[in-house]
């Protein structure tokens, strides 16, 4: 509103583009099919095209020039704009027109698509004020306008507007009285810096990216079921609160299933593009369903990072921005080879699906235990192990076989019959140790071989005695097999084992015999009878198996000897089977448990093969333009891909955080600054198009975007150094001149005062009122809405099963989003039907009845007053005071003090009278009431905290 | 100097000048749909008296009407079996739909794949009523008794198949949510011109046997990208009639009006001591808010309408949440000079069910549509109210499912080509009937009318050029009618 001098110079991209981008550009703009003539005025070669003998614009010359001509012109055919268009132009834009040809119509490329440069910093005379150097800018502009900065707020209003700006809650008495108490220069910063550390930073700058990415727990449309989409969610908060790079951050959301061996976490981060509302209409083509989700992925990205209205160039040429409708396709295409179906596929989500365990406490616990459990048990096969190598080398020693003697034969004794040669004692047999010699027959060594039926020769009715030592290193059992023709004895020690007298022919395992082995040596006797004909024996030693393993080197062991082994030596040791089963079972309950909390979420995949794109005729999903099939490429009017980087999703989300890509780190920071000061300094966060409103402050913007990428799209220090500039810290007060001068605050010369959002109304009510569940993440919540609300719309089909305890007062971003019917109990919320970056902040009598009625206020009312009863100097004022801190950061004044007082004197003989008024009142909402307090005082106290809590200044961040 | 911020700056002073000597009530002055740093009580001017709000140029000219009643018949009511009269058909049952009428255009996917679309003529017999001979069918008999009183548009159409895009592709111009709806556009343009109610207010019902599973999204009301103060307010068949309306249990009126007085004096105080017009809107806001607790239980209580007037809407008027009562409610909401009072109601879907349920449907709602009409008319409110009846599409001739099953269990599918609707009162001609139909009331052949012309004629009536009322958003003038729509001369008295 400073008069200019009439020789000004005019800046173009202030002041010319948006008239003519506003005016002329829907016949003279880049749309092919509705331009008229060779005249556009979207770029410089065709705003001063020759037409023919003439020129539109003839720098210096507005005489000559024919817009001039025919803008001023009152023949309603010669006239533009035509009349029947809709626009007109004032005589102050007219003027504007006519000056700027005259000053020589010098002309700039749009700015948005000029790639930042760093701008210097200005000069000011302040020297002082600035604390960084977004001061330096907003300062020089004040200055240029002839206005102060604001002083600096005070303490108390600061920490709560920075705490609520980061966290979204209110600072705690504990948080004030410390930053008051502290003098030190760098308190503030301090502050600042345990605000970013806190994890509600994340919950609380999630809301504005929810919003943009369309986020729901419902499909919308006429089934609306319940979708899956809150891992998603918590995925943001977590890369928020960890200060992932906005880059990185970039990249995950759009192609983090592109991405080398993809972790479970960046195929997450793709949920961002299945955000977007599914379709499951009967009688709908799901063709028609997909396409709209491509589009909705193009709409939302060109907005949400470049700033741009791509969705405008769906059906036809775009008429203000250079984007043909083949490039909006191109776009599309790197979209359209997601593995969807158009359908919705299962439990209410569509392919392509990510199977994500969610951990609850419960299976947490579980598998700690198991994993306890399991470590005893390794611990203890460890142990074990031990043991049984201990085991193995002892029974190696003890189970070695023995060493046998070479067999000593005596006789043949000679005898009647067989039967006499069986009974008769012919000597051996009454030693232990057998002699050298009885009677005639003197001992023989032998070369028998064991394992072998051995003839012998034998006279008929003969007996042979076969002798041999039996050297064991241990006392131990052995096994002996013999066969005989015929009878058989055995002596081991001269203790007789069998007596079996028989007429058989020799063969292995006609007997088993078990040796009790003493250590040392042993006497093995035998004793052969013949009757008739042909005579012999056998012998073998018949170890066990363990013996025979392990015996065997140990190379030389088959797995199955290996087990047998370990089957025999375990049964040496102490049993463990009770704690493996209980481990397994404890397993299969995890195992069930965990399948109740793995969820199917949505995430982007590509198809094997990719779908072919066309330009849809007028948009419509069934009119491909099959003469031209399209790759996917970005537009023309930004830089291209870089040479070699892949024509896909990666590499579209790798450009748009590309340094070289003009829009996106101006878009952000653009973001940024719109969520601490109101307004983006460009207002129409949406547009950064020719026909978005330029920048208040250029090259604030620039040096913030160039800034944003010399720190490596470091989010949290971009907000910190917003926060900590004195631009920020100034009072928000305004006087009536300051009002008049700059109304919505776009010179920055006080600080930010605007309502807060419902979500933060709501959470510093919980919050003042100690009811907060500080709990981050997991399944959406249904606190308190009324009866009704989703059967309304629903005709009855879908109803609101509320919750109880702690799911009614968590943080409102946790809320449970129907996509058909918002929370309630929130207001000015962003639709979440399509993309939505900047929200809408009214001022309505529903919004007072919200906070007025609505029992979430009601009970927090409830829960402060009791709070404050029971908490300090139970004097009025003194309980009052100190929600009044709570809820507002400062002390109430004398005359606030005495409104209240007197409030609450007159609330108390009300309710006096009305002691059933008092117990309706003292019933809403289900936290616990502490029962000692009178129950009158405290329904009085509620009516006061119900005003302290709608006060302008407690929903107003100051 | 920008007007709004002039209009600001006035407040500001009064504001000013009121906390510290009038007293709070002449603080809360401001209206019921300000934006923030728009704040306004603005158009407070001789020309428009007890109007709030609205943009400064508005009416464009002299208006017709001065608000819309638009019972919105979801599920699209059948044009073959009410309004467009086809004798040919009786004798072409079960015959194939001649490939010429149909012309390979789109069926929805429920249709798409039956054999044959067989003829089925109109299940009902029609008429020639009142003075001007309006065909209309015996389904809806108080409907024909009104017939002088109609404007009957027959070739209407639109390009949506399915409900969501369609009932969307009506009330805001386009068939993706996200813009403004019809509504919310009158809310932003003209303000509001009572200060006790919202000035778009909706009000939702469905068929008794609760027949279809079309539901009605927030979004058929919704501001897009306008300020969300002109969402339409819904009012609830059950509970609160508006949500949040009544105190919470315990808190007496005194009480309440106890917290008011002080909230507004320590608000005040705060708007001394930091100067933001902003408070001074909120103070006004939480007035209003009281305001509307009295005035909403007042309008929604009928004891007061004698019992003749409840005789007119029929018995269900007493079921509250009924269509009846919604129309009944409609009409106490123009007398409250309420500008834009949008009744949905569900319940025409009849795919599988036309036999046997039409005639339900129109049961439940015949009688009091055709009774808000004449109520309004004895009242003298019709010439100034303009009164829309019908769905967002029509029906196809041809059946769906198998003509003659015994169990009755067949329809007709959804047909965007042409459909019909009736308007009333508000400077339209009555006793008209307008456009024409082939003969199998497929595609219309004269006068047809597109929903954007439908709705450019609407803005029309209440003084309102559709060109020129724009938003500008994402770079582009968005407007209800999109880029396109033409008033319909003709149909206008």
């Amino acid at each position: 509103m400073v008069a200019r001098a009439a020789d000004a110079p005019i800046d173009f991209q202030r002041e010319i583009r948006p008239i003519l981008a506003d005016t002329c550009y829907t016949c003279h703009g880049n749309d092919q099919a509705k331009r008229k003539s060779a005249l556009r005025f979207d770029s410089r070669k065709g705003a001063f095209a020759d037409l023919g003998g003439y020129q539109a614009i003839v720098p210096g010359h507005p005489e000559k020039s024919s817009l001039v001509e025919r803008i001023i012109s009152t023949d309603p055919d010669e006239r533009m704009p035509p009349p029947d268009s809709g626009r007109q132009l004032t005589p102050k834009q007219i003027d504007l027109l006519r000056r700027w040809i005259a000053q020589g119509a010098h002309w700039q490329d749009h700015w948005a698509f000029i790639v930042p440069k760093r701008p210097q910093l200005p000069a000011v005379r302040m020297a002082e004020w600035p604390r960084n150097d977004i001061d330096r800018f907003i300062l020089a502009k004040l200055e240029q306008e002839g206005l102060k900065p604001s002083p600096e707020a005070s303490k108390e209003t600061l920490l709560r507007r920075v705490t609520l700006d980061l966290t979204g809650l209110p600072p705690t008495i504990a948080e004030l009285d410390a930053f008051l108490a502290d003098k030190s220069p760098g308190a503030y910063e301090k502050v600042v810096d345990r605000l970013l550390a806190s994890p509600r930073y994340g919950e609380q700058m999630a809301v504005d990216w929810l919003d943009a990415a369309r986020y729901s727990d419902t499909n919308g449309y006429q089934l609306d079921g319940t979708r899956t989409m809150w891992p998603w969610r918590d995925w943001v908060v977590n890369a928020l609160n960890h200060n992932m790079p906005f880059d990185q951050f970039t990249i995950e959301q759009l192609a983090g299933d592109m991405l080398p061996n993809p972790t479970e976490s960046q195929r997450l981060a793709t949920g961002f593009h299945r955000n977007h509302p599914l379709n499951g209409e009967g009688g709908r083509d799901p063709e028609e369903s997909r396409v709209e989700y491509v589009v909705d992925r193009v709409d939302t990205t060109a907005t949400v990072w470049l700033g741009l209205t791509a969705g405008c160039a769906r059906c036809h040429d775009h008429k203000y921005d250079p984007i043909a409708q083949r490039e909006f396709y191109q776009l599309y295409a790197f979209f359209n080879s997601i593995a969807e179906t158009g359908k919705v596929d299962r439990g209410s989500n569509a392919f392509p699906m990510l199977a994500f365990t969610t951990p609850t406490p419960r299976l947490e616990k579980m598998q700690a235990e198991i994993a306890c459990m399991e470590k005893t048990m390794q611990g203890k096969n460890a142990e074990q192990e031990a043991a049984l190598a201990r085991l193995e080398a002892e029974a190696i020693e003890t189970e070695k076989l023995p060493t046998l003697g070479p067999w000593q034969s005596l006789g043949p004794f000679r005898a009647a019959t067989d039967r006499e040669a069986f009974e008769t004692q012919f000597g051996p047999e009454k030693d232990s140790r057998p002699a050298e010699q009885y009677g005639d027959q003197r001992r023989t060594a032998q070369q028998y071989a064991d394992g072998q039926t051995i003839k012998l020769a034998l006279p008929d009715n003969s007996a042979l005695y076969l002798a041999r030592t039996i050297t064991a290193a241990r006392a131990m059992e052995l096994n002996l097999s013999l066969g005989s023709d015929d009878g058989l004895q055995v002596w081991l020690n001269g203790q007789r084992l069998l007596a079996h007298n028989q007429t058989r022919p020799a063969a292995p395992d006609q007997e088993k015999v078990p040796l009790k082995l003493q250590r040392g040596e042993n006497y093995l006797l035998l004793k052969i009878v013949n009757g008739l004909g042909p005579s012999g024996f056998y012998f073998a030693i018949k170890p066990t198996e363990i013996q025979q393993i392990l015996a065997m080197p140990t190379v030389s062991r088959s797995a199955k000897h290996r087990d047998s082994l370990r089957r025999y030596l375990l049964t040496k040791l102490p049993d463990l089977a009770p704690l493996r089963a209980k481990i397994a079972n404890m397993q299969k309950q995890e195992k069930e448990l965990r399948a109740k909390s793995t969820y199917e979420t949505m995430v982007m995949q590509e198809r094997p093969t990719p779908r072919e794109t066309y330009v849809l005729i007028r948009g419509q999903f069934d009119k491909k333009d099959l003469k031209h099939k399209l790759e996917p490429l970005v537009p023309a009017c930004l830089p291209p891909l870089p040479a070699g980087a892949p024509h896909n999703r990666l590499g579209l989300a790798r450009w748009l955080v590309d340094p070289a890509n003009p829009l996106t780190a101006r878009v952000t920071v653009n973001h940024y600054w719109q969520q601490f000061f109101g307004i983006g300094l460009v207002k129409t966060t949406e547009d950064f198009g020719s026909q978005g409103e330029p920048p208040s402050h250029p090259e604030l913007l620039d040096w913030l975007a160039t800034e944003f990428i010399a720190r490596h799209w470091d989010v949290k220090a971009m907000h910190r150094l917003i926060v900590t500039s004195s631009t920020y810290r100034q009072s928000s007060r305004v006087s009536p001149d300051l009002l008049e001068r700059d109304m919505y605050n776009r010179m920055l010369a006080r600080g930010p005062r605007f309502r807060l959002s419902s979500f933060t109304i709501r959470d510093q009510a919980l919050a003042v009122a100690g009811l907060l569940v500080d709990k981050v993440g997991g399944p959406p919540v249904k606190p308190y809405q009324p009866d009704g609300v989703w059967q309304d719309f629903s005709l009855g089909n879908i109803k609101y099963v509320q919750d109880h305890g702690e799911g009614l007062y968590r943080r409102s971003v946790y809320t449970f989003w129907r996509r058909s019917v918002a929370p309630t109990m929130l207001f000015d919320t962003s639709p979440r039907q399509v993309c939505t970056v900047k929200a809408s902040r009214t001022n309505t009598p529903l919004h007072a009845l919200t906070l007025l009625n609505d029992v979430t206020f009601v009970e927090a009312a409830r829960a402060l007053a009791q709070r404050v009863m029971l908490e300090g100097d139970p004097a009025p004022a003194a309980r009052i005071d100190r929600a009044f801190r709570l809820a507002t950061a400062r002390h109430a004044t004398p005359q606030e003090m005495e409104v209240l007082t007197a409030g609450l004197r007159r609330a108390e003989s009300q309710f006096r009278n009305d002691p059933a008024a008092v117990k309706k009142l003292l019933a809403e909402g289900e936290s616990p009431r502490d029962k000692k307090l009178d129950e009158v005082e405290l329904a009085a106290y509620t009516a006061v905290m119900n005003v302290i809590l709608n006060l302008d200044e407690v929903l107003t961040k100051e | 100097m920008d007007p709004r911020l002039e209009r600001q700056l006035m407040m500001t002073r009064r504001s000013l000048f009121g906390a510290a000597g009038v007293g709070l009530g002449s603080i809360a002055l401001a209206t019921m749909m300000a934006e923030d740093g728009l704040s306004s009580q603005a158009n407070s001017g001789p020309s428009k008296p007890n109007v709030s709000g609205g943009l400064p140029d508005l009416p464009h000219f002299p208006a017709r009407a001065k608000r819309v009643i638009w019972m919105l018949q979801s599920g699209a009511p059948s044009q073959v079996d009410l309004f467009d009269y086809k004798p040919g058909l009786a004798k072409m049952l079960g015959q194939e739909l001649p490939a010429s009428v149909q012309m390979g255009q789109r069926v929805t996917s429920m249709t798409a794949g039956q054999a044959k679309k067989q003829i089925l003529p109109s299940i009902a017999e029609f008429k020639q009523r009142g003075k001007s001979g309006m065909w209309i069918s015996d389904f809806l008999p108080y409907t024909a008794g009104i017939a002088d009183e109609l404007c009957l548009l027959k070739a209407m159409h639109t390009e949506a198949i399915n409900h969501a895009p369609a009932v969307t592709h009506l009330m805001t111009g386009g068939q993706q949510p996200g813009r403004p709806s019809m509504g919310a556009w009158l809310s932003y343009g003209l303000g509001s011109a009572n200060s006790d109610l919202p000035t778009f207010c909706v009000m939702t019902s469905r068929d008794r046997e609760g027949t279809c599973g079309q539901l009605f999204f927030d979004y058929y009301w919704g501001s897009g990208f306008l300020p969300s103060s002109h969402q339409g307010v819904k009012f609830r068949g059950g509970g609160d009639p508006v949500l949040y309306l009544s105190n919470p249990d315990g808190v007496a009126a005194p009480v309440r009006r106890g917290q008011l007085d002080d909230l507004a004096r320590l608000n005040s105080m705060r708007f001394d001591a930091v100067g933001d017009p902003e408070i001074s809107t909120r103070i006004a806001q939480y007035e209003m808010a009281y305001r509307m607790q009295s005035s909403v239980p007042s309008l929604i209580d009928f004891s007061t309408e004698p019992e003749h007037i409840l005789k007119m809407y029929g018995p269900d008027v007493h079921r509250r949440g009924s269509y009846a009562s919604n129309c009944l409610l409609a009409r106490r909401l123009a007398e409250r000079d309420v500008r834009f009072i949008q009744l949905f109601h569900a319940g025409w879907d009849q795919h599988q069910n036309l036999p046997t349920q039409l005639i339900n449907q129109c049961r439940d709602t015949d009688q009091a549509s055709a009774a808000l009409v004449m109520d309004l008319k004895q009242r003298g409110l019709l010439d100034d109210t303009l009164v829309i009846w019908g769905g967002e599409f029509g029906r196809t001739v041809f059946c769906q499912g198998n003509i003659g099953a015994a169990d009755k269990k067949y329809g007709r599918d959804h047909h965007p080509r042409n459909f019909a609707i009736w308007m009333a009162g508000g400077g339209m001609k009555s006793g008209l009937t307008y456009g024409e139909t082939d003969d199998f009331s497929y595609s219309g052949v004269k006068d047809k009318v597109h929903i954007h012309d439908l709705q450019a004629t609407v803005l029309n009536q209440l003084g309102i050029d559709h060109k020129r009322l724009t938003f500008k958003f994402q770079g582009r003038h968005f407007r209800l009618t999109d880029v396109a729509g033409e008033v319909v001369k003709d149909v206008l008295a």
